[in-house]
Formats: C-alpha cells, structure tokens, sequence
C-alpha cells in the first residue's frame, strides 16, 4: 500500500504530473471572481467563504480525470486489480494521494486568497478547518466518479455531471460552517455534520469505487 | 408460481400485453376526470383563487417524480442481486419518465408560485431537492447512453442510482439545514393519517395522483417492451451477421 502511495505521490510531483494544476485552477478562479462581481470590498468578505469552497470544488473536479485514466490507459489498474491488494484499499490509497496532491494544498492556499478576498478576520481558521474537513469527502467522492467513467470515451464531462450533484451534501455543510464562522456565528454543527460526511464516506465509498471499477475492467 | 417468472422476457411481455390495454384505460380515465374534475368541477380557493386549481398536475407529478426514483432503485437492486434483464431494462424504462415527471412538478411549481409567493423561483428546501432529483437523472440517464456494453451499462448505472439514492436523500436534509422553507409542508401526512386539504379539492386530487400512478405504470411497462424488443433485434442482427 505504501509503495502505490509513494508511486502515485513521485508520479504527480515529476514533471508532467499535473501537481500544481489544481491549485493554479484554484487561485485562477477565485482572481476572477472580483473581476466578475466587482471590486467592492464589503461584498467580497461577504462572498468569500462561498468563492473559496466553490473554487476549491471546481479543482478538485478539475484534477479528477487524471486520477484513473493514466493507469488505466497503461493497463495499470488491470494489475492493480488482480493484484493481492484488494481493489477497494487500492483506491482508498489512490483517493489519499489525490488529496495529498490536491486537497492539502488548496487548505494550505485558502487563507492566501481569502486574504485577497477581503474575507473577515474571524473567518480563517473556520474556512481553513472546514476545508481541511471536508476536501478528504471531496477526493473520495471524486474518485468514484473517475472510477465510473474511467471506460468511457472522453468521459471527463460526464464525470462533471455525475460528481457535482454527489458533492452538494459537502459543499452546503462545508460553506456554511465557512460563513457562519466568517460573520462571528458558531459554525461547529455544519462542521460536525461535515465531518460526519467526511467519515462516512470515506468509510463506505471505496467499496462502490472498486465495485464499478471491477464492472468496468470485467 | 412465483413473481420472479416473470423475469423471463417472453413472459414479462405477455402479461404486459394482457395488462397494457387495462392500464392505459384506467390511466386515461383517472387522469381526464381528475383533471376536469379539478379544473372545473371545484370551486376556486378562498385565497389562491383558481391558481389553486394548479396542484392536479403539480402534486401528482411531483409523487410520481420521486417514486420513479424509488421504482428504479428497487429495479437496480433486482438487477445487482439477481441479474434479470428486464430488471435492469425497466430501470432505464423509467429514468426519461421519471426526468418528465420532476420537469413537470418544476415547471408547475414556478407558474404557481409567480402569483403566489411573488417569485417565479426560490431556494427553498424542497425546491432545491428537486432540482438536485432533475440533475440525478441527468447523470443516470447519460451515463446510460454514454456506456456501449449493455450489460456493463446496466451494472454501473446500478451502482449510480444506489449512491445516488444515498446522496439525494443525504442532500435532502442538507438543504433543510442551509435554507428556511417558502414551500409548505406535505397535505397529506401518511404517517399521521390526517390531511390539510378541504374534501372538495381532495378527491379530484387523489384520482388524479391514482391517474399519474397508472399512468407510470403504462408507461413503463410500454418502454421497457421497447427496449427488450430493441435487445433482441440487436441480438438477432448480431447472429445474422455471424453465421452470413
């Protein structure tokens, strides 16, 4: 398990990995949000838990495609799964080095840009704790959907309408602990909540991920 | 005899025409009184006026919009667990009628709710969850036309419509947490027993919704006849081809 960790994590920081893409998607996004609404500086703070969890969203979307279609191309998911290693463990691996390569360096990021958004004093350490939460939900999740479309033919729009609507739960409990704490409120039970997404589906979501791999590899 | 007979095609599209012509006469019969019944048989509402009269297309659309959802999970799990082709053909039968049914709540509600509540749209709660029911459908019915196998499509649309079950109900509460409600709550309670809507404009309303049902069911049963007889036309193709 930990060699595929460590091939994974040394594939996506070589060079043509695609480390970094996520986050440079992420800081493009939320740059482009004040040219889209305005520079005003009230309405930023008040958008801004919303914008950071959005474009965190949208990046890990982004980088979802890489995720299993490489291995599976090169014919490396065929040994991963006649491999001793169950398929299941195989992906949980495959979505922790996802976040490590995306997830864990949007939460690093986050405050950067919320320093560029004008977000309130109050609300960092709530964004960067709800991030840090729920982006873990967010790989899981995604990985899901790569595994579901990883057969299909330029399947990577597909996956954006299969996973979007999958990831609603996280996005409204994940921003709404962001805004909640941003305007001085206690935002731990969306945080909770969040949490408990986090958890469950990181406990039960392999298993649908390596069910519909083996469909597909069948 | 056991209901699982009539998981063979042969079988399935025997007892669907014997009991298409029934269904269609029934469906045809409840929708067109409940709906004439409720259009101009009662009286307009002491405050909507005959905006009112709305909700024998919008409720019952919007039942059978989410026990489409139901019908083609409990199809999945038949497909998953037993393999029955019909099974998993009956599911992709009810998807596009199931898409209708959601649009057509959608649709309604926003031409009530611009008198009403004064806004075409609002995100509220139950509004929101049906928006994500339309987008779930999206999903499962590409991933349906994106997938060449047949088999391969039946087994991973499965696996979708059961996580997507999960998420849609996780995303249910979810928005009741992130939203106050415009929409009032159900008339009529199933676990209490008791309803909130007057005699008059109940009846025409529950033959309407027993319409809508049958119709479902016609529906369904028609679709999924299409597309075994799709299955083995292309089957026959294949082995014409074969021993040409």
């Amino acid at each position: 398990m930990i060699a595929l960790l460590r091939r994974d994590l040394m594939l996506a920081f070589r060079a043509g990995g695609g480390f970094g893409l996520g986050l440079a998607f992420f800081l493009i996004v939320t740059v482009l949000v004040p040219f889209s609404v305005g520079p005003q500086s009230d309405l930023l703070s008040t958008i801004a838990p919303g914008v950071l969890w959005l474009g965190a969203l949208l990046a890990c979307l982004l980088s979802l495609d890489r995720l299993l279609a490489l291995d599976f191309e090169d014919g490396t998911l065929d040994l991963l799964a006649t491999a001793p290693l169950p398929l299941e463990a195989a992906l949980s691996i495959k979505a922790l080095s996802h976040w490590l390569t995306t997830g864990l360096p949007l939460v690093i990021a986050a405050p950067v840009l919320g320093l560029m958004l004008n977000l309130a004093p109050a609300g960092f350490t709530w964004v960067i704790a709800s991030l840090a939460l729920g982006t873990p939900a967010l790989s899981v999740i995604g990985t899901f959907g790569a595994a579901l479309t990883v057969g299909i033919k330029r399947g990577g729009l597909l996956m954006s309408l299969l996973v979007l609507p999958l990831y609603v739960p996280t996005l409204i409990f994940g921003a709404e602990a962001a805004r909640r704490g941003a305007i001085g409120l206690d935002g731990s039970t969306p945080l909770i909540l969040l949490a408990g997404i986090s958890l469950g589906t990181i406990a039960l979501m392999p298993f649908a991920s390596a069910a519909v791999l083996r469909m597909t590899l069948r | 005899m056991s209901l699982w007979e009539y998981a063979n095609p042969v079988k399935f599209l025997g007892l669907s025409a014997r009991l298409q012509p029934y269904l269609w006469g029934a469906a045809g019969i409840c929708v067109t009184v409940g709906l004439l019944w409720g259009f101009f048989g009662t009286p307009d509402d002491f405050r909507q006026g005959s905006t009112v009269k709305i909700i024998y297309l919008h409720v019952p659309a919007a039942l059978m919009a989410i026990n489409a959802w139901f019908m083609m999970l409990v199809a999945s799990l038949i497909w998953l667990i037993r393999r029955h082709h019909v099974s998993a053909l009956a599911a992709k039968a009810a998807a596009p009628v199931g898409i209708t049914m959601t649009l057509i709540a959608l649709v309604t509600g926003a031409i009530w709710g611009q008198p009403m509540w004064g806004t075409w749209w609002a995100w509220d709660p139950r509004l929101t969850s049906f928006l994500i029911l339309f987008l779930f459908y999206l999903g499962y019915i590409a991933l349906w036309e994106a997938v060449e196998d047949p088999d391969t499509a039946a087994d991973l649309t499965s696996v979708l419509c059961l996580v997507g079950s999960v998420f849609a109900v996780l995303s249910r509460y979810a928005v009741n947490f992130w939203n106050q409600g415009l929409h009032q709550g159900t008339s009529v309670p199933v676990a209490t027993g008791g309803r909130t809507v007057a005699d008059v404009f109940w009846y025409p309303l529950l033959i309407s919704m027993i319409g809508f049902g049958l119709l479902f069911l016609a529906l369904v049963l028609y679709r999924t006849g299409t597309e075994i007889r799709i299955r083995r036309s292309r089957a026959l193709l294949a082995r014409s081809k074969r021993d040409a």
